[in-house]
């Protein structure tokens, strides 16, 4: 085994210092899921240290273990070398462990100095602590350049702040180990940089971090050294500087993958997606989007790129016929297309030959109770062939289902399965199967990988090329810098509800992005 | 003149009376949906601390006993609730509900059963009940102009329990807003997975609501049946603890304007009674039902249209359920 390999030579910390956390031995089943298998890791103090692996992996398991919000059914924690007994994240809080979680764990409606407090109040009364947090945060904030003003409210804040009160948190708390789950999901590439010098300077005052990422760009810049996970167990542990993107994909895939496909040039047709001023607000009338313009032609993939939170997700809802848009027109192939009125719009669209991938499949893509049959044909239930006189024909559906499970690798491919039973990337291929299959001339895509292991983001995005070859008009939105460079002919730059530039993706670089994702500079 | 002024002063009195139980009911609410339970069982536990202090009440002649016997039967139904929806994560509205209609059934079984009196409990004597109480100088300054009356007759001269639900308000304000415990049973409501990674319990932090929630629940029922009635009657609550519940909304959720959302609905009460068989000049006598449904139509009308955007606590009304 490799991986025991790897892990021996690890045993004592470098440099003759000392373990700050080592889980040994850890075992941790949900239901008949084994989430993390025999899973040894040991973080030295005073370092940084990623944990790779792709989704469903068992990372997220590892470090909610670690931080006493699940229980292992078996293994052991110690802490600065002594054995932990992390029931409760209240005892990974009082041994000096602090976790910023992907999803943050503010309340919104509350101030920074509300959110620091909670839990951490110190006295019965309120007022006995908010001085001293008061303090405490400002000192914190001179020390480590993580100045907020302590009193504005969470929900007033840009993503990136938030974050910094998360940290502010964990290091209110006195937190020497500080685990960062997926920190950088949310950010622009300028925020993550800024996100990354922080660390280190956290790494050069002793303290020591645990970065969760399945970016491998991120493991590289930042990390001293890495440990690999798949399927719930480690398979590799190893020094950063001794390792590359590519073997860490590999060893995390179990096999070769090819990061960025090749892709010929496109060869685009006629506009066969026309918007024009468009303005959508959102579900508090809150205008999102402010005046978009574009065209998306045949034989294309346009990209949108952005910050999430941007007008994107109310574009694409707007010109998915789910959201009535508050002006402007959106032509498909040619035609008008009614947008003031939700409702019907969507399947009319449809039947006019618009596919979609919704942003968001657990809420939107996929009716998790209905069996993947059911969910393939999903708003194509009228369509003749699904049909016997008034009644559904379901062993046509499951025929239908089935074949395209095969071709589009949904594993496993047993089209009577309740959509919840698969995993999110084949959930996704799922979806991507359904509204391919019934062959759209114009498909929108939204986030078409999120939450998608890296071989079924390979397929995902080979079949939007050949969609793309065959002479359709794509149009994907992304938060994934990666993503929209990889696969888009040309991009489109979103920020505070307009477009803000157009590049090629051959000339623009990811800085040159990630300015005009953050609104500071414009297009070339 | 002298005559509009005794009546203002007779309704102000009356509002007063008839907004305690909502008040305190209201504030049991708050605790509970402020740490993220729908508490749409205070109604139930209402009537079963009713009940439980006239029973007391009526055995052993002391009104301070049965409000203990009341604050205890209401917190035992509170966890029961609780037990239901924080232990077993069941559904909120469903268990409260169901504790409803078990205590309106149960209450007059077990009356029927101890008393033999269909379904009631004993008249209770003046010393079995909560008297009114005259605050200093109330005689004194009874003469003066204006604010003599003001003061004699609507401050002074109710029951201890009405003054307990008006030192409740500021109080439950005081633990919402400025202790460690307020901050942590605002954010419960709001966001539990923020509270449990702040490493806070969140099924601890949401029994003690629902404590709290029992023991403003018994006073308000014991204030019922055994200080503005003496005695408990069948359904003797009618639908004052989904009033309280329209209140709590209808003040977002916060101690002041929950009050006075309070005494609006029994604003509403007092003229209620003070319009039955009163000719109204241009239309005469309204008929006594479409009177006494004033207040629960007023409900209706602002609950739809005057509230404006309430928002409840984000987290009310759902389980807390870790994620894998």
């Amino acid at each position: 085994m490799t991986a025991t390999l790897a892990l021996d030579s690890a045993i004592a910390p470098p440099n003759g210092g000392r373990w700050a956390i080592e889980a040994i031995g850890i075992d941790k089943w949900f239901g008949s899921v084994h989430a993390n298998r025999d899973v040894t890791l040991r973080v030295a103090k005073g370092s940084i240290h990623g944990i790779v692996g792709e989704n469903g992996a068992g990372k997220s398991t590892l470090m909610n273990i670690l931080y006493g919000y699940h229980r292992a059914d078996r293994g052991e924690i110690r802490i600065d070398g002594k054995t932990a007994d992390i029931g409760r994240p209240a005892d990974a809080i009082a041994l000096g462990v602090g976790m910023v979680h992907q999803h943050f764990m503010l309340v919104e409606n509350f101030t920074v100095l509300e959110n620091v407090l909670l839990g951490a109040e110190g006295g019965a009364l309120l007022a006995d602590g908010r001085a001293k947090a008061h303090a405490e945060l400002e000192r914190l904030g001179r020390d480590y350049g993580l100045e907020v003003d302590p009193d504005s409210v969470i929900e007033d804040l840009p993503v990136g702040i938030q974050q910094r009160v998360e940290i502010l948190k964990a290091l209110y708390r006195g937190a020497e180990t500080l685990i960062l789950d997926e920190p950088t999901g949310v950010l622009t590439p300028q925020e993550a940089d800024k996100l990354f010098h922080f660390l280190r300077v956290l790494r050069d005052q002793g303290k020591t971090v645990i970065l969760i990422t399945h970016k491998l760009r991120e493991i590289m810049d930042v990390t001293d050294r890495v440990t690999v996970m798949r399927r719930g167990a480690v398979v590799a542990d190893l020094a950063t500087r001794n390792t590359s993107k590519e073997d860490l994909a590999e060893q995390m895939v179990g096999r070769k993958v090819k990061l960025g496909g090749d892709k010929a040039p496109a060869n685009p047709g006629a506009a066969v997606l026309e918007v024009q001023d468009l303005h959508v607000a959102d579900d508090h009338g809150k205008p999102r989007v402010r005046g978009v313009s574009f065209n998306v032609r045949a034989g294309e993939i346009v990209g949108i790129a952005g910050v999430s939170g941007n007008g994107q997700t109310e574009l694409l809802e707007a010109l998915g016929g789910i959201r009535p848009a508050a002006s402007g027109h959106i032509r498909l192939k040619g035609r008008e297309v009614e947008t003031r009125r939700p409702g019907l719009t969507a399947r009319v669209l449809r039947r006019m030959g618009l596919g979609h991938v919704p942003e968001d499949r657990h809420r939107m893509g996929l009716v998790h109770g209905f069996a993947a049959y059911e969910n393939a044909v999903l708003g194509h239930q009228d369509a003749k062939r699904y049909r016997k006189g008034w009644l559904l024909d379901r062993a046509r559906m499951v025929n239908y289902c089935g074949d395209w499970m095969k071709g589009y690798d949904v594993r496993p491919d047993n089209p009577l399965l309740e959509a919840f039973s698969f995993s999110g990337g084949n959930q996704q291929k799922l979806v991507v199967a359904r509204e391919m299959e019934h062959t759209p001339d114009v498909l929108l895509v939204g986030q078409p990988t999120r939450g998608v292991d890296i071989g079924a983001i390979e397929f995902i995005h080979k079949r939007l090329v050949a969609m793309r070859d065959a002479g359709k008009a794509v149009l994907v939105v992304s938060v994934e810098l990666d993503e929209i460079m990889a696969l888009s002919d040309r991009i489109l730059v979103m920020f505070d509800g307009r477009i803000v530039g157009e590049v090629s993706p051959e000339t623009a670089t990811e800085r040159q992005l990630g300015l005009m994702m953050a609104g500071i500079a414009e297009a070339t | 003149m002298e005559d509009a002024f005794l009546m203002i002063v007779t309704m102000a009195s009356a509002t007063l009376r008839v907004a305690t139980p909502l008040v305190l009911a209201a504030l049991a609410g708050l605790f509970a949906e402020r740490s993220g339970i729908v508490d749409i069982g205070l109604e139930g536990k209402m009537l079963g601390a009713a009940f439980a202090a006239a029973a007391t009440a009526a055995v052993t002649g002391s009104a301070w006993l049965g409000l203990l016997a009341a604050i205890a039967a209401s917190t035992v139904l509170s966890m029961i609730h609780g037990f239901a929806s924080i232990t077993h994560n069941g559904n909120q509205v469903v268990s409260g509900m169901a504790l409803n209609i078990m205590v309106a059934g149960l209450c007059p079984v077990l009356a029927q059963a101890w008393f033999r009196q269909s379904g009631q409990t004993p008249m209770l004597g003046q010393q079995a009940r909560f008297g009114p109480i005259e605050l200093p100088f109330a005689a004194a300054v009874a003469k003066v102009p204006v604010i003599g009356p003001l003061y004699a007759q609507v401050i002074s001269g109710h029951n201890i329990l009405v003054y307990i639900a008006a030192i409740a308000v500021p109080l439950v304000g005081f633990i919402v807003y400025r202790t460690s415990f307020g901050l942590r049973l605002r954010a419960v409501g709001e966001n539990p997975e923020a509270v449990d990674t702040a490493g806070v319990s969140v099924s601890r932090l949401r029994y003690q609501a629902l404590i709290l929630a029992g023991i403003l629940c018994g006073v308000a029922g014991a204030y019922l049946s055994t200080a503005h009635n003496a005695g408990f009657i069948r359904d003797m609550t009618a639908g004052k603890g989904y009033l309280a519940l329209a209140a709590l909304i209808f003040g977002k959720w916060k101690p002041v304007p929950t009050l006075l959302a309070c005494l609006l609905f029994a604003f509403a009460d007092a003229v209620q009674i003070r319009l039955q068989g009163v000719p109204v000049p241009g239309i005469g006598v309204i008929p006594v039902q479409l009177i006494q449904a004033l207040p629960y139509i007023l409900t209706v009308f602002l609950l739809a249209g005057f509230v404006g955007k309430s928002i409840a606590p984000r987290a009310s009304g759902i389980p807390y359920l870790k994620e894998r």
